[in-house]
Formats: C-alpha cells, sequence, structure tokens
C-alpha cells in the first residue's frame, strides 16, 4: 500500500510505541505503515463500510462510525495521538470535532487543504469561480469537501479553541514539507498546498 | 475423560440418530442454575475440529444460534446437510482447521445430545419435559467453561458466534473476561428487545396451542406438535429475512401453477418455501427444547444484570470484533453500536463493521464474502498478539 504525500509526513511526525486514532481512517493505510514502520497500536474510524472490512481483513482494529457523532464515546486522552488527515474539512461539525480529538488524544495532527493557496485565489479572482484544480479537482456541487478552510483560516479555529500549535508546517506544490517563515502564515498561506498542524490542549 | 456416542431421537417418528462426542460434566459438584435449580452428571454434545496445540493457545470456541448444534463443519447425522458454518470453519478458511482447534458444543436445553427437556429425570426416571429447569445465556455458557477447562484449556483464543451465539460470546467477555483473547459477536444484542420477545412468544404460543403438545408431555404420550413447532419455525424464519430478499428470491411468484387457485394451497412460491421450513425442522427439533432456548435468549440482558453495559464490560481485556448486517432488523446495527459505545469506553482493543447485504439476520449463515474476510483478519490478527 503506498501513502499520499502528506501521510508520509504523518509518519516522520509520529513516535515509536504509542496509542494512535486515526479519524477518516479508509482502509488503513496509514495506520498498516504505523503499526509496520513504528510498532504504533492503531485504531481507526472510518464511515464507509467496504473500507472498514478493508482495513480488518488486513489486520487493523477499526471501527465503521462517524467522526462528527461517535467520538464522544471515547474516554478523555485514550489516545497518544488522533490523526485528521484531510477528514476536518468533510465533517459537518469540524470545530467539535476538533475539540473532541483534542479531549481524547494529547496530541492532534492535523492536515488540512489549503484554499488560500494563491492559484486558487488567482482562479477565483479571475474566473469568478470556484477553483477546480488538480490539487482540488471537485465541481462545487459534488465535492465531499464541504467546510474549506485557508491555512490562516484555521490557526484563528485553533486560537478560539484555546490549543497550543506544538509545529505547524507546510506542503508545497512540489510535495515539500517546509516550516513556516516569519511570524505570520502569509507565505505558507500563499504557497502551502496542506498546512500539517500539530496540537494539544489539557 | 469419559467420552461415548449416544443416541437420541427425532422428529414425529422419533427415529433414532446417534448424536457423536459426549463428555459427563459435574459428576462430585452440581452446576447451579441462574434460576436457582441445580443439575449434576449431565450429558454435554460437541465436535471439535483441527488439533490443540501443545501451549493449549490455539482454541477457538464456535456458539451456535437458537437451533444450531455442534455439527458446525460436517455433515448432520440427523438432515444429513453440511455443518452451517462450513463456510467458515475448514483447511485454509477463516477459522482455519490447520492452525487452529475449533470447539462447537450443543447448548444446555438443546436437543443434540446435551441436557435437554427430552433427556430422562433421574428422580422421575420419565422425561423431564417442563420440569426441566428454566435455563439462561449465562448458564449455557458455565457449561460451556466447565467443558474447556475439561479440555485443559485456559484461555480461548476466541470465541465467536452469531444470533443467540452472539449473546454467548459476550456473556464469556463479561462473565470470564481473564478466559479469552479475543471475542466476535456477530448479529447480536446484549439484550432481547420487546420485538425479539413478541416474535419469540408467537412461536411458543403455536407450539402449546397444537393439541398433540399435550401440555408439554407429548413424549410420554409418543405425540408430537408437529404443526405448532412448524408455525413456530415459519414465524421465525420469516425473521431472519429481510423484505427486499424475499422480493428478490420470490416475489410473487406462483408455485408449480400458472394462475392463482382461489383457495388456500400454497399458491405462492414464498408459501410453498415456508412450509418447507415448516417441515423439514419438525424432523430435526425437540419442541420442548425450543421453548427452553427462546426463553433464554428473551431473558438475555446484560444491561440490567450489570445496572449498565459500561459496568458490564468493565474487566474486559479482550480484543473484539463486532459484526451486523445492514438488513437484519431483528438484531439491527443500532444494537450492535450500543456494544461498540460501550467497549469503546473501556479502551479495549475493538472492532465493528456492519456489513451491506439484503440477506437479513440469516447473512451471518450465508454466502458473504466480505464478513469471512473481516472475520480472517481479525482472527490472524489476534493469533499474532496471542504469539501464534
Amino acid at each position: 500500500m503506498s501513502l499520499r504525500k502528506d501521510q508520509e509526513v504523518i509518519t516522520e511526525l509520529i513516535e515509536p510505541g504509542i496509542k494512535v486514532i486515526d479519524i477518516g481512517c479508509g482502509s488503513g493505510e496509514l495506520l498498516a505503515a504505523l503499526e509496520e514502520n513504528k510498532g504504533v497500536t492503531g485504531h481507526g474510524l472510518e464511515i464507509a463500510s467496504e473500507k472498514v472490512s478493508t482495513a480488518l481483513a488486513s489486520g487493523i482494529s477499526a471501527i465503521q462510525g462517524d467522526g462528527d457523532t461517535d467520538l464522544q464515546y471515547y474516554p478523555d486522552k485514550s489516545f497518544d495521538y488522533a490523526i485528521l488527515g484531510q477528514t476536518l474539512q468533510i465533517m459537518r461539525h469540524p470545530k467539535m470535532v476538533l475539540q473532541d480529538a483534542l479531549r481524547i488524544a494529547k496530541k492532534v495532527i492535523v492536515v488540512i487543504p489549503n484554499f488560500g493557496h494563491f492559484k486558487n485565489r488567482i482562479y477565483l479572482a479571475t474566473r469568478g469561480r470556484m477553483p477546480v484544480t488538480s490539487k482540488l479537482s471537485y465541481q462545487w456541487y459534488e465535492t465531499p469537501n464541504i467546510h474549506f478552510c485557508t491555512i490562516k483560516d484555521f490557526i484563528v479555529l485553533a486560537e478560539e479553541i484555546g490549543c497550543k500549535i506544538e509545529k505547524k508546517l507546510y506542503m508545497d506544490g512540489k510535495g515539500k514539507t517546509r516550516p513556516f517563515s516569519g511570524n505570520g502564515s502569509l507565505h505558507a498561506n500563499l504557497f502551502g498546498d496542506f498546512g500539517i498542524f500539530v496540537l494539544s490542549k489539557d | 475423560m469419559a467420552e461415548k456416542g449416544i443416541k437420541s431421537f427425532f422428529g414425529p417418528d422419533y427415529r433414532e440418530v446417534e448424536v457423536g462426542k459426549i463428555i459427563t460434566l459435574c459428576d462430585d459438584e452440581p452446576l447451579l442454575l441462574a434460576s436457582g435449580a441445580e443439575i449434576s452428571s449431565f450429558p454435554v454434545a460437541y465436535q471439535t475440529y483441527g488439533n490443540l496445540n501443545r501451549d493449549k493457545n490455539n482454541a477457538i470456541l464456535v456458539c451456535h444460534g437458537l437451533t444450531g448444534d455442534q455439527y458446525a463443519a460436517q455433515k448432520h447425522p440427523v438432515t444429513g446437510k453440511p455443518g452451517w458454518w462450513k463456510q467458515i470453519i475448514g483447511k485454509g478458511k477463516a477459522l482455519d482447521t490447520e492452525k487452529y482447534f475449533i470447539i462447537c458444543t450443543n447448548v444446555l436445553g438443546g436437543c443434540m445430545g446435551t441436557l435437554g427437556p427430552k433427556d430422562i429425570n433421574p428422580e422421575t426416571k420419565k422425561p423431564y419435559n417442563l420440569d426441566f429447569p428454566v435455563i439462561t445465556v449465562s448458564d449455557m455458557v458455565n457449561v460451556q467453561k466447565l467443558l474447556v477447562e475439561k479440555l485443559e484449556i485456559d484461555k480461548l483464543l476466541c470465541v465467536i458466534g452469531g444470533s443467540m451465539g452472539g449473546m454467548q460470546v459476550l456473556q464469556w467477555a463479561t462473565a470470564y473476561p481473564e478466559s479469552i483473547y479475543s471475542a466476535v459477536p456477530i448479529a447480536c444484542a446484549a439484550r432481547h428487545t420487546a420485538q425479539n420477545i413478541a416474535f419469540h412468544e408467537i412461536g411458543r404460543q403455536a407450539i402449546m396451542a397444537d393439541p398433540n403438545w399435550c401440555g408439554g408431555s407429548y413424549i410420554n404420550e409418543k405425540k408430537f406438535p408437529s404443526g405448532g413447532l412448524s408455525v413456530a419455525r415459519m414465524t421465525a424464519h420469516v425473521t431472519y429475512l429481510s423484505e427486499s430478499a424475499l422480493h428478490r428470491k420470490f416475489g410473487r411468484e406462483l408455485q408449480d401453477r400458472s394462475k392463482i387457485s382461489f383457495g388456500f394451497d400454497a399458491d405462492f412460491q414464498i408459501e410453498s418455501y415456508l412450509r418447507y421450513q415448516g417441515i423439514t425442522f419438525v424432523e430435526r427439533f425437540d419442541p420442548n427444547s425450543y421453548l427452553y432456548i427462546t426463553r433464554a435468549m428473551d431473558y438475555f440482558d446484560l444491561t440490567s444484570e450489570h445496572s449498565s453495559l459500561d459496568n458490564a464490560f468493565k474487566n474486559t481485556k479482550a480484543s473484539f470484533c463486532i459484526v451486523s448486517f445492514s438488513s437484519d432488523w431483528l438484531f439491527p446495527t443500532q444494537e450492535a453500536k450500543q456494544i461498540v459505545r460501550a467497549l469503546a469506553g473501556t479502551g479495549s482493543d475493538i472492532s465493528f463493521v456492519e456489513i451491506e447485504t439484503d440477506k437479513g439476520h440469516d447473512a451471518f449463515l450465508l454466502d458473504e464474502p466480505e464478513f469471512y474476510r473481516t472475520v480472517a483478519g481479525f482472527i490472524k490478527k489476534v493469533a499474532k498478539k496471542a504469539g501464534l
């Protein structure tokens, strides 16, 4: 199984031997890689039945459930890390999901596609239509991404929730991961295809 | 260890058939049942597949449903049909007999060799009939635990079963959390719902309304409530299917005729099918056993027994794989989710999937490749974890 570029970054961010929940785990590709390479104890949450059974068939622990409603059943800090890898923007209640993730895990890794990328801005400004690019390839009426945000928007949400941003990175068009330059997020928000954050909240 | 083949009798003709491996339990000390009654020196019929390894850590207990029995993976001595879970048990299958030692017992109250209402009451030298004590799922599991101990197995690699078998799995997980590595409850619930009890009551009333039931003493009279038992089965069978599966298989197709007869013959294929289900069931199942086992299911309620479901699972350390089927309206996914939620709170290793199918509750007995590969992957994982 091959990992997405952002999942490779997540793998590097995670310490060996810890307990991880992947919210929106798909068929368990990332968890399988984490279990094999980092010896983590993995647990997945996924809404699609056939993806869950594929995960289970490959020996991954996963629950068929809805991130929007089912995180409440996990006790506080029952995981070392929660992963929201390109899933927050497809949730109905992203803020609540993020708060729940911060409650059930000591640290949360969030990957968001960045709507603030300069190409998206130019697309919208010049054509007056919602951007459809190689990175955001859906028409507005069929996109699963129902809650788009920019890297800057996400930082505002993190501040509002009152969590600590332990790490902030962005992935550029070549799939290279970079730290934010300077104090602000201007550069990352213009050139990042994805924002990658490690958050925590006591 | 006493093992012998004994004969039992089946159907309206009281046909004698050998029911396989039998072990006698509780010779020294009686078993206290949930009702307060005690039983001792009683037979338990079971079958095994594969071999127990030297460390005795590769044993899997398969629990059967309401009308199943210990013939899970071999030809049935009464019906001549293949085992009810042959799709899942065998060489190279999800429960691989090359790797695992599979045990399946006939439940307490059953009619395939384990002590049940048609057996002779040592006190009266007559069949127990309705003098048989009312049994519960926990009694069934306590008997299984005694058998597993007799086989010198400290810890089962897995307990797996569907429907009432799934209830037994949950009972194992709550009553003997230290004795299992993993649990696979399938198409079941932590309690029997009002709707489930209602359907069981219809079945029981059908049996008891048959004059040949003789107040439960049909064996003494050499009679048999075939009609009642058959109706009970027909009703239950409908609850095991789904509307869309019935439509797909039968629709409004007529049976061996080109037009309706304006009578009460089996005009429709579905009628003919149900009648066949009823008739064949009567040949292999004991009416009083049906009463007792349905009652055991009705009484099952982990929530009230432990004051809450969270509490029921608080000591469990087992890995769980919970499976439901999308078109099962007898044990709907919602019931499985209650179990999942309670277990999520314990921090146990849990997996849960709702398999998409139109085959209804019976899906766990039918050809469902997605279900098999799910179970296979889970068993492989727990075997690795247990050091196999």
